[in-house]
């Protein structure tokens, strides 16, 4: 097992107080969060809440017009998605979006196009994921929901990232798939990465992080450690009521 | 519900149908005051107010944008000197016969050019305006591909004399052109207008309010082929010859109507006309520079599709609300109803 | 007979030449939903930029092709980055009045630089060469060396698209642009580089024009339509289908002038309406529109 990084002296992302917009309508109120090196966060939140949004702004995706984005010491909320790939943080998008243009090795290949160094390799993937290796020249919409799903995460970490962004990984799939892949994740922690997943399913996110953060309407309603949040305040802040 | 009513007039708007009201007066009756070089250049602007508006209509409207509308000013021309020459039939009443002769024939070439999309839609009207004109050089008894000129024959017996038939053909194209806004205008204050309206703003959103979209731009297509060939015709009788290259030729009759439509503003009515305008005003302040004339037409046309995309006009109608001409729809509240929403 | 199968034959080889039209046309379509309007225009740049290369440096037209490539590769990725990018979007009118602005400026200044006479540039002795085919069956050797290089070009094309990062990266871009971002591709640079591609290729296909046949600054737009014919012939989305529009367009017209020299280009014409009339896909199509 490798080592969890070494002792910063700042959180590897740090994002403060953040407003992002889809032209007039605003989806983010200064939000702020962080994620240490070797954490893992779990951000929830209802339908619209805006944990897209926060993914997509935080991966350069789109822009926030106020507040600033820290990234291991650099700031990075104007660069956009191409560059911040190349600093160390990979997207798993929504819904998956493999190339269907592309079979599953050649979409693997292309998240690894930047070189980044690092443990993450074909073959490494494939141990990780062995059904993708027995469809690797299949095209990528050839595949099942949950294939796809670790098609699309193990994409992201051909790129070798430092801090992997996860959207909604469980949407649109059984239960015991999901249970299958959020078995994965400890590994790939233990290789040194940090961390973010949005669900929509509490209970997975709540298994699987250290961290919480509730959004509600584009707000931060509630955070804490995962431990220490009860049922009763998740549920008055992920509902608003 | 009672209490409201829909309005399409503006002040703006009550201002410029004044304006073009007085405009009207002093065209027709421009015999009086012009000069011969002036009726030429008058007519001239009519039939590219005529032609833009109509190539408005299919592209800022239809959203087709079509790069071979000369196929049907040269179908108008041809469909002319056929007509007069062929069959004694007389120019203005050919004119007249040219509209819906090519709307027929917009029929079978509108199933063809429907089958591609986008700008692969704009290069098959551009082979279709190719073929017009390879098979108009083969129509020997039209010239082939040197052309002919309307025999003086025919000329003669338009008028008593050649004042009054230059008269005639200003007054000519001045109507016909008056014709083809009001009809464009009548359109888009009525139902279909709305729909393309509609249509310009989001054709997806179009579709999904149950529009016929597919029907609409048939409809559009097929319409805007019979004004331009009526327009094609009447050009050519000022011309008073006719040839496949002159008929057909992309530089005057798309590449001018396009960057005429592009600068003036895509999508509104008034946009040709303030376009022509800067068109003509240009063209003879800086003489006639030939293809260095073109070259900078298509550089300016760049810029504006580039900084500006709606045009002049857009750049002032979305500044300062104006319209020249009452189309908009807005609510106007009966005095009743707006008490009952004025807060407390 | 023998005489149909020369004009056949000769039908098949300037197909290449149209092929290779096309290809650079499709190419661009695929990875970025543009047409270029300006494309045969480009051809015809591309001619007179080989035009000065081979008076200027003393050299045969198909050594120039050394730097002609390259400058119009140049020239390629310069007008994307700088002019065409701006132009994506949702909207499919900027574009294209943008690419015909841009196809009339090339035309008219072609003309003012070069006047409208017409040129030619020599290849020398190869041009007249020919050799038997069978008994009575004549091959020229320039038409032919222009058909093989089109199918190389063709098949080099197919390799980097399917073998190679850069193409990879091409279709992914294509597929889904945002996402591809996320790939660390900058959409802006793979754009830029697929009509530097495209040029690449056009610049081949302008000196074979140039050799082939006289050139003047208007006949660009003639050549847009034989490529774009040649794609909807063939069918969007595929190379190879390119090539066999290519042919049956090339047939066409051969066809065409033999039962009448005015005929030539309007039976290509006739063609492309009936294959629009009746399978409107093409004949090999990958992708729909």
């Amino acid at each position: 097992m490798r080592e969890q990084g070494h002792m910063h002296d700042h959180p590897l992302l740090e994002v403060n107080a953040i407003d992002t917009y889809y032209g007039d309508f605003q989806a983010l109120f200064g939000v702020s969060l962080r994620v240490e090196a070797g954490q893992v966060v779990a951000v929830i939140g209802a339908n619209g809440a805006g944990k897209s949004t926060l993914l997509k702004t935080i991966a350069g995706l789109m822009q926030p017009r106020g507040g600033d984005i820290w990234f291991d010491g650099e700031l990075i909320e104007n660069a956009p998605a191409f560059a911040v790939v190349k600093r160390g943080i990979a997207l798993v998008p929504e819904g998956r979006r493999l190339f269907p243009s592309l079979t599953v090795e050649e979409n693997l290949k292309i998240g690894g196009q930047l070189g980044r160094p690092g443990p993450w390799t074909l073959e490494r993937v494939y141990e990780l994921f062995p059904v993708l290796a027995e469809r690797r020249n299949l095209p990528a919409p050839a595949l099942s929901g949950g294939q796809q799903q670790m098609a699309a995460l193990a994409r992201a970490l051909m790129a070798n990232p430092r801090l992997l962004l996860c959207d909604e990984i469980s949407l649109g799939l059984a239960p015991i798939i999901v249970r299958d892949i959020y078995a994965r994740l400890p590994q790939i922690v233990a290789e040194g990465l940090s961390l973010i997943v949005v669900e929509q399913d509490i209970v997975q996110a709540l298994s699987a992080a250290s961290h919480v953060y509730c959004l509600q309407e584009g707000r931060i309603a509630l955070q804490g450690p995962a431990g220490e949040l009860t049922r009763e305040s998740i549920s008055a802040a992920y509902f608003g009521v | 519900m009672s209490g409201f009513r829909v309005e399409h007039a503006t002040r703006s708007s009550r201002v410029g149908v004044a304006v073009v009201a007085l405009a009207l007066v002093a065209f027709a009756l421009a015999p009086y005051w012009g000069s011969r070089e002036t009726l030429r250049l008058l007519a001239e602007i009519f039939t590219y107010v005529a032609l833009a508006s109509l190539w408005n209509l299919l592209a800022g409207y239809a959203g087709l944008v079509s790069v071979g509308q000369q196929a049907f000013v040269g179908l108008g021309g041809y469909l002319l000197f056929a007509l007069a020459i062929l069959w004694g039939v007389h120019p203005i009443l050919a004119i007249l016969i040219a509209g819906p002769v090519a709307a027929v024939l917009a029929l079978p070439v509108a199933v063809l050019m429907f089958r591609l999309r986008g700008a692969y839609f704009a290069i098959g009207t551009w082979v279709m305006a190719e073929v017009f004109r390879l098979v108009a050089s083969q129509i020997s008894a039209l010239g082939g591909g040197s052309g002919i000129s309307l025999p003086a024959a025919i000329v003669i017996a338009m008028a008593p004399s050649r004042q009054w038939r230059e008269f005639e053909t200003y007054w000519l194209a001045l109507a016909l052109t008056v014709a083809v806004l009001g009809a464009i205008v009548a359109l888009l204050r009525s139902r279909h207008g709305l729909a393309l309206t509609a249509l310009r703003d989001n054709e997806l959103a179009a579709q999904s309010s149950g529009i016929d979209v597919t029907r609409l731009k048939f409809v559009v297509y097929v319409m805007t082929a019979f004004g331009t060939a009526m327009v094609g015709a009447l050009i050519f009788l000022m011309k008073l010859r006719i040839s496949p290259d002159t008929a057909f030729s992309v530089n005057d009759w798309t590449a001018f109507v396009i960057f005429i439509t592009v600068i003036g503003g895509i999508g509104r009515i008034e946009g040709p006309i303030i376009g022509t305008i800067i068109f003509f005003v240009l063209r003879q302040t800086l003489a006639d520079l030939g293809s260095l004339y073109l070259l900078m037409m298509g550089a300016v046309a760049i810029v504006v599709m580039l900084f500006a995309p709606r045009g002049l006009w857009g750049l002032l109608a979305e500044r300062f609300g104006w319209q020249a001409l009452p189309l908009q729809r807005h609510l106007v509240l009966a005095p009743k109803a707006s008490r009952a929403l004025a807060p407390e | 007979m023998t005489e149909w199968a020369n004009v056949i034959l000769q039908g098949v080889l300037i197909g290449g030449l149209y092929a290779m039209f096309a290809a650079g046309l499709s190419l661009i379509f695929g990875v970025m939903r543009l047409v270029n309007i300006a494309h045969g225009d480009l051809i015809v740049l591309a001619a007179y930029v080989a035009l000065i290369v081979t008076q200027a440096l003393g050299i045969d037209p198909l050594t120039s092709l050394l730097l002609v490539v390259p400058m119009m590769a140049v020239i390629g990725y310069a007008l994307q980055r700088g002019l065409l990018n701006f132009t994506l979007g949702e909207d499919l009118l900027p574009p294209l009045l943008v690419t015909f602005g841009l196809s009339i400026i090339i035309q008219n200044g072609l003309l003012e630089l070069f006047t409208a006479d017409s040129r030619k540039l020599q290849a020398g002795a190869i041009e007249i060469e020919t050799f038997q085919l069978m008994q009575g069956v004549w091959v020229g050797v320039l038409p032919l060396i222009q058909f093989i290089v089109a199918i190389a070009v063709i098949a080099a094309l197919q390799l980097l698209f399917y073998r190679t990062p850069l193409g990879r990266a091409f279709r992914a871009t294509s597929d889904d642009q945002s996402v591809a971002q996320l790939m660390g591709l900058d959409t802006r640079h793979i754009f830029a580089m697929a009509m530097a591609l495209s040029l690449a290729v056009v610049a081949i296909a302008g000196v074979f024009l140039a050799v082939r046949a006289n050139f003047d600054p208007a006949i660009g737009p003639a050549r847009l339509i034989f490529g774009f014919e040649a794609v909807i012939i063939g069918g969007l989305g595929s190379m190879w289908g390119t090539l066999v529009g290519g042919i049956i367009l090339g047939v066409s017209q051969a066809i065409g002038a033999q039962i009448d020299p005015g005929w030539q280009v309007l039976a290509g014409h006739i063609v492309f309406l009936a294959i629009l009339a009746v399978r409107p896909q093409g004949l090999f199509p990958k992708v729909s529109g």
